[in-house]
């Protein structure tokens, strides 16, 4: 099936009939996309890392509830949609349409619920009082006076990032299902987006919230 | 069983997709277990890295595909992206000196 995307006799090399990746341009459009949204986020990874290094005191606030459990919730729902994500290109493969629709809409499912569950996270934080750029009061007399008050600008930016890349996703999830004219390679290539929103977070949820978990009391 | 073989081959079926789902959630496990050994940092992040890497792989390769590509693909995506990942590592020796300067005022 790719070897038939190879070459369009319909056009000259000069007007896109070559494909010299054997994959369509929209798709290979998306790898670049992705090639430099990954750059974006490992620069604020990075950005994140350098600051915690380069702090006396970084504060680990994190308790098993609702924090650590729910990000692992989380983590588990994008693996899932991941799953349900390469059903839908399964299904689209077969031709059928009726499942491709059913996959998708599982799909956005579970990008909802990681953005339901993480907006709770968010909201616990908030109200301890955690700022962009302050700590709470409480964290304060925890992790000592010189705690680095930008705990909250690094943890917002890069989850919130994230947060809106999932929502962007589950958009374009509900546009791909609901386009009739969508073509077996569109819902691939959604398909490429939602994983690498998956996989971003592979990263963001061991270095944001695993390496922040509140250390046990002596 | 040749055919399902050659199917898989071709770009994955629905169980190969499942077995790839349940080791990423094994691997999260894992991570999780981890989290709470409070290991020294250094380790910490080489281990946590690691883990996160090889879950990584397994989604680009499989779940996006691009063990199936034509080879050239991959060749254009990977090596470029590594190197330039690798390249912001730069950063570090000076966040170290960021600290001793303020440990020294």
């Amino acid at each position: 099936m790719a070897e038939a995307q190879i070459t369009s006799p319909m056009l000259t090399e000069w007007d896109g009939g070559a494909l010299p990746y054997a994959v369509g341009h929209k798709k290979l459009g998306m790898w670049l996309f992705i090639m430099s949204d990954s750059l974006t986020f490992s620069a604020l990874l990075v950005g994140y890392a350098y600051l915690r290094l380069s702090s006396d005191s970084w504060p680990t606030p994190f308790d098993f509830y609702p924090g650590i459990i729910f990000s692992t919730v989380m983590t588990a729902c994008l693996l899932s949609s991941s799953l349900t994500m390469v059903m839908a290109v399964l299904a689209s493969q077969r031709g059928d349409r009726g499942g491709v629709v059913k996959w998708i809409i599982a799909t956005m499912a579970g990008g909802t619920a990681f953005i339901v569950l993480h907006l709770y996270e968010w909201n616990h934080l908030i109200s301890e009082g955690l700022k962009p750029f302050q700590l709470p009061a409480e964290w304060l007399k925890e992790f000592g006076a010189n705690a680095t008050p930008l705990f909250g600008a690094t943890f917002f930016t890069i989850t919130g990032l994230h947060m809106f890349h999932v929502l962007t996703g589950v958009i374009y999830l509900g546009v791909t299902a609901a386009r009739k004219k969508a073509t077996h390679e569109d819902v691939e290539i959604t398909g490429l987006y939602w994983h690498f929103v998956d996989l971003v977070w592979m990263f963001v949820f061991p270095l944001i919230y695993l390496l922040s978990i509140k250390a046990p009391i002596h | 069983m040749e055919h399902n073989l050659a199917h898989e081959h071709a770009g994955g079926g629905a169980r190969l997709y499942l077995l790839i789902w349940f080791w990423l959630i094994l691997l999260t496990g894992v991570e999780v277990f981890l989290g709470y050994k409070h290991l020294p940092v250094h380790i910490m992040i080489v281990l946590l890295m690691g883990l996160s890497l090889v879950k990584a792989g397994l989604i680009v390769a499989y779940f996006m595909h691009l063990k199936f590509e034509r080879r050239s693909l991959i060749l254009t995506i990977v090596p470029a992206l590594v190197v330039c990942i690798s390249l912001l590592a730069i950063f570090f020796p000076d966040s170290l000196r960021a600290l001793s300067l303020r440990a020294f005022h």
